[in-house]
């Protein structure tokens, strides 16, 4: 039978704010699963702490709700152990590039083919809006006492530099370009990285919905907004690593370093950077252990009748004297 | 006949070969049936600091190290100031005769505490402060002393060998100092030339310049020195006889009970578990396609824990291996385990704390953390070894522990039990029982419920990747599906089901799994870990006096086995607290759990593990009612 849509959807009753980003990007991963048909049982989402850690709640997949910025470590774990699943992990800017930081560094040089999507809103909402590591230097979000004294982490640059194969921007209110986004992601031979632009409407009062439509900055000629949010796509962008060579890679890194640093006035989505030539994890792994992927971890036999079938009396016999 | 039993010590800078060199030593002794009990003592340095093996040898079970040196050799001063005055009065030394004008101050390794004790000592006895100084003490206390010039051996050698690079193959001394070390001890060569080939046989030239190297100083020693009062000799070699050190014990029990994931971040004494793993990746399965062990270094301990819970929820046999630094990252991870009942095993090696505390030493510091160590109340296991062959034994028993009541379980070993290398019965793996528990294989049916609440608190188990079973964990405390619910009832319902499977894993593990008893008396000893060998030498020393004295080895640390301990104090009046630590750890759960109070507490923690003589002298003023209160041991360099 056909997959559909609210196979997909859980009923658990949903709590984020009106008007919040996080429904586009729930609504696009449920979209991507079915588009893709990946049967429910063969996939998990794992999540971090925050609204988005709720993600995983309301998918009808396997929903791994882990701590705060650990979300990497136990969706790498799962996924290594059978490499045969599907997995999406999704966590917040704050839990992600903040707590989670070194975990962000470290997938990015091990590449497990899996997808990471983070909720980027700039502000720590479940704790009453305090400033998260993409919030830029100067702000002040309406919760903030003072303006904002640090500097702004560039996520797009930091997957980039990290190792990260895949890496994209989608924008929580183009459900269709993000569906597709999560799509590719998910179909990327490697790590996968989506930095989600999701304005929080309750405590984000400067990167609002509006204000990434451009409504504070209207053409004088036309007298229409001139929209931040626009497609690397449609300029004949080419994120793609097509041959490997040492001067190709380094004009697709340095050419998406630099598309991630345009902000204020343009904000590019789509595909940064994609090379599809470096070995996932798994393959690496598979290099030395031949049967890897057909036979692992989590689809190995260790027993017999209560009994144990690993025999190891080749080793046991080294230490005979 | 007069029972043979000698200590051995070779010291030397670190990186200078000396575990090759005990290695070879105690290999060659258990070749001939001998028992071996060897401990490595090492700083926290790569290269240049002293380090150090004490490998005992006897015709009789040991278990423990003793008190006093039989046979130091050095080939550098450092090893002299630090050791000799362990050397038993008729005891032996053998050193390079180019150490004999080294003064004091010419070892920058010495550190300042250390040195001015040595300087102090020597000037009360109006010696030269050098090695010749300190030689002098010693012939006064009539040691043998042989002194031997390393460097024209290498030459004399390089000479009979024609191959002149020889004489600048500083390595060889090591096996040149174990080599002149079994002539001097009446050792048969034959074992000895079995043991460098053992140790060496992937390089065949290496093997064969070092067995004449072996050769040469084996036959230098019988023809140099006279006979030595003390001298081990080949005894009847039983069969199935291991020779193999604690970590590698543990490693071995997770691949006979299939584990197959570890998650590591490096730390001393744990990862050289996890690289022994992963050296053994690959290996046979009965009647099936080869399996492997995926082992995977982590960015830190945080990642290996949230790895190896990542793993295990796919059904996998899944373990982390770390010491305290390590553990304490991964409290947090220890809570969502338990609140989602993930089975996972850490073995946790502990060494001496707080903080980075005695790196490289031992330690029983973090009983209370292990068993305390999450915020908020969840079930887990604390399972102790006492010894290397229980390890391996133990390593699959905690998997059944993890799996049956589904929660972590911690393996709480130590650097003296990792690091010791000893004699024992070859590990049977047809002796490990594999218990999964309610892991299910195939689910029929909608509506599976990962939480579900059932008559004994444990709820069948899906798996990631399992047809019909997809289920959702949180952090949060969650319904029966494993959604978020802050409702009142649901939180007592559920905390309920989690903390009763304490009271379950009480009714359920053995009472010799819980604790052992090796026999009760009106004076008994309560410990855990591996202070087991130590203790049980010490009572058998007493016995040969008429002394006697009970033990009880706790194995099940948490849940706390109060009926197992209270039914065998049943007849005890005394009871003695043995453990590594300075608060007294286990006491304080003796004192918490049992109607009865410890009396004496025997304890230390100068990070260098206990020896038989100490317990057994401790154990002696106890008896004799001469003890205090708490005993501190303090022996060992």
């Amino acid at each position: 039978m056909e997959p559909k849509l609210a196979d997909y959807k859980t009923d658990v009753h949903n709590d984020w704010c009106p008007g919040c980003g996080d429904f586009g990007i729930v609504n696009a991963i449920q979209m991507a699963l079915t588009e893709m048909k990946i049967p429910r049982h063969m996939s998990a989402i794992f999540s971090g702490i925050g609204c988005s850690g709720k993600t995983s709640h309301f998918v009808n997949v396997f929903g791994v709700h882990t701590l705060h910025g650990r979300v990497l470590p136990f969706a790498q774990g799962a996924k290594l152990a059978n490499p045969n699943l599907t997995i999406i992990a999704a966590g917040g800017d704050g839990d992600g590039l903040g707590i989670g930081a070194g975990h962000f560094v470290a997938a990015g040089r091990r590449n497990v083919d899996m997808t990471y999507i983070i909720f980027n809103n700039a502000v720590y909402g479940l704790t009453k809006g305090q400033a998260s590591p993409t919030l830029r230097l100067g702000q002040k979000t309406k919760s903030l006492p003072n303006p904002n004294v640090n500097e702004a982490v560039n996520p797009i640059g930091l997957a980039i530099a990290s190792g990260f194969t895949f890496v994209g921007r989608g924008y929580a209110y183009d459900v269709r370009q993000l569906k597709d986004l999560i799509i590719a992601a998910v179909k990327h031979k490697g790590l996968a990285f989506l930095d989600v632009l999701q304005p929080c409407p309750t405590y984000n009062d400067i990167n609002t919905r509006d204000w990434f439509a451009g409504l504070d900055n209207v053409d004088e000629i036309t007298q229409k907004p001139k929209p931040r949010i626009y497609k690397l796509e449609e300029t004949g962008y080419d994120p793609i690593v097509h041959y490997g060579s040492e001067s190709e890679v380094n004009e697709k890194l340095t050419q998406g370093l630099i598309k991630s640093n345009e902000w204020d006035i343009k904000i590019p989505t789509g595909i940064f950077y994609q090379n599809e030539l470096v070995a996932p994890y798994e393959e690496r792994i598979a290099d030395r252990v031949p049967n890897y992927l057909e036979n692992s971890p989590a689809t190995q036999p260790i027993s017999s009748d209560g009994k144990s079938i690993t025999e190891i009396s080749k080793i046991l016999d080294s230490f005979e004297v | 006949m007069q029972s043979k039993d000698i200590t051995w010590v070779i010291g030397g800078p670190q990186g200078s070969g000396v575990e090759s060199a005990a290695n070879i030593f105690a290999r060659a002794c258990a070749m001939t049936g001998l028992q071996i009990f060897g401990k490595r003592e090492f700083y926290s340095n790569i290269k240049g600091e002293h380090s150090y093996f004490a490998v005992r040898v006897s015709d009789k079970n040991i278990r423990s190290n003793v008190k006093g040196i039989t046979l130091l050799v050095a080939f550098d001063a450092e090893t002299l100031f630090r050791h000799v005055d362990d050397v038993c009065d008729d005891g032996a030394i053998i050193c390079d005769s180019d150490l004999i004008s080294i003064k004091v101050d010419e070892v920058p390794t010495l550190d300042t505490l250390f040195k001015s004790r040595l300087i102090e000592h020597l000037s009360s006895k109006n010696k030269e402060l050098s090695v010749r100084g300190l030689l002098e003490i010693c012939k006064e206390r009539d040691i043998t002393i042989h002194l031997v010039s390393f460097k024209n051996i290498l030459a004399a050698l390089a000479e009979e060998l024609q191959n002149p690079s020889i004489r600048n193959m500083f390595r060889m001394l090591n096996v040149l100092a174990v080599s002149i070390s079994l002539g001097f001890l009446g050792l048969s060569s034959k074992p000895l030339l079995d043991s460098v080939e053992a140790i060496f046989h992937t390089k065949p030239k290496i093997a064969e310049l070092n067995k004449q190297a072996a050769n040469y100083g084996y036959n230098f020693a019988t023809v140099k020195f006279p006979k030595f009062k003390y001298s081990i000799s080949d005894i009847q070699k039983k069969s199935n006889t291991f020779l193999v050190q604690g970590y590698q014990a543990a490693g071995l029990g997770k691949m006979a009970c299939g584990c197959r994931f570890q998650s590591y971040y490096p730390i001393t004494p744990a990862s050289d578990e996890s690289v022994f793993l992963e050296s053994n990746e690959v290996f046979d399965v009965k009647n099936n396609r080869p399996g492997s062990t995926l082992v995977v270094q982590t960015e830190d301990e945080i990642s290996a824990i949230g790895m190896a819970i990542g793993s295990a929820l796919t059904g996998t046999r899944s373990a982390t291996s770390t010491s305290g630094p390590g553990f304490s990252l991964m409290a947090e991870a220890m809570g969502w385990a338990g609140i989602n009942e993930v089975p996972i095993v850490v073995t946790l090696y502990q060494r001496s704390g707080p903080s980075t505390g005695l790196p490289t030493r031992h330690g029983q510091d973090d009983l209370m953390f292990a068993i305390h160590a999450g915020h908020g109340d969840f079930p887990k296991i604390v399972y102790a070894s006492g010894d290397v062959e229980e390890t391996f034994y133990d390593a699959a028993k905690c998997f059944n522990f993890a799996e049956h009541f589904q929660l972590p379980v911690i393996h709480i070993l130590d650097k003296f039990l990792a690091s010791t290398i000893t004699t024992c019965k070859r590990f049977d793996p047809d002796l490990i029982t594999i218990d999964r528990g309610k892991l299910l294989e195939k689910i029929e049916e909608d509506g599976y419920k990962r939480f579900s609440l059932t008559e004994d608190g444990i709820s069948p188990r899906s798996k990631l990747g399992l047809e019909n079973g997809i289920f959702w964990n949180t952090g949060d405390e969650s319904d029966e599906f494993g959604h978020i619910s802050e409702d009142p009832i649901n939180r007592v319902q559920m905390m309920d089901k989690r903390a009763s499977k304490l009271e379950l894993a009480l009714n359920t593990i053995t009472k010799e799994d819980q604790a052992i008893s090796f026999g009760i008396a009106e004076f008994c000893v309560l410990s855990w870990g591996s202070t087991k060998g130590p203790i049980l030498d010490a009572i058998d020393m007493l016995k040969k006096e008429g002394l006697n004295v009970g033990f009880i080895q706790l194995k099940l640390l948490h849940p706390f086995p109060t009926d197992r301990i209270k039914s065998l104090l049943k007849d005890t009046k005394i009871i003695i607290d043995v453990e590594a630590n300075q608060a007294a750890q286990l006491g304080s759960l003796l004192n918490e759990h049992l109607d009865k109070k410890v009396d004496y507490y025997i304890l230390k923690y100068t990070g260098r593990p206990m020896t038989s003589t100490e317990i057994y002298e401790s154990l002696k003023k106890i008896l004799q009612t001469k003890a205090e209160k708490i005993q501190v041991l303090t022996y060992g360099a």
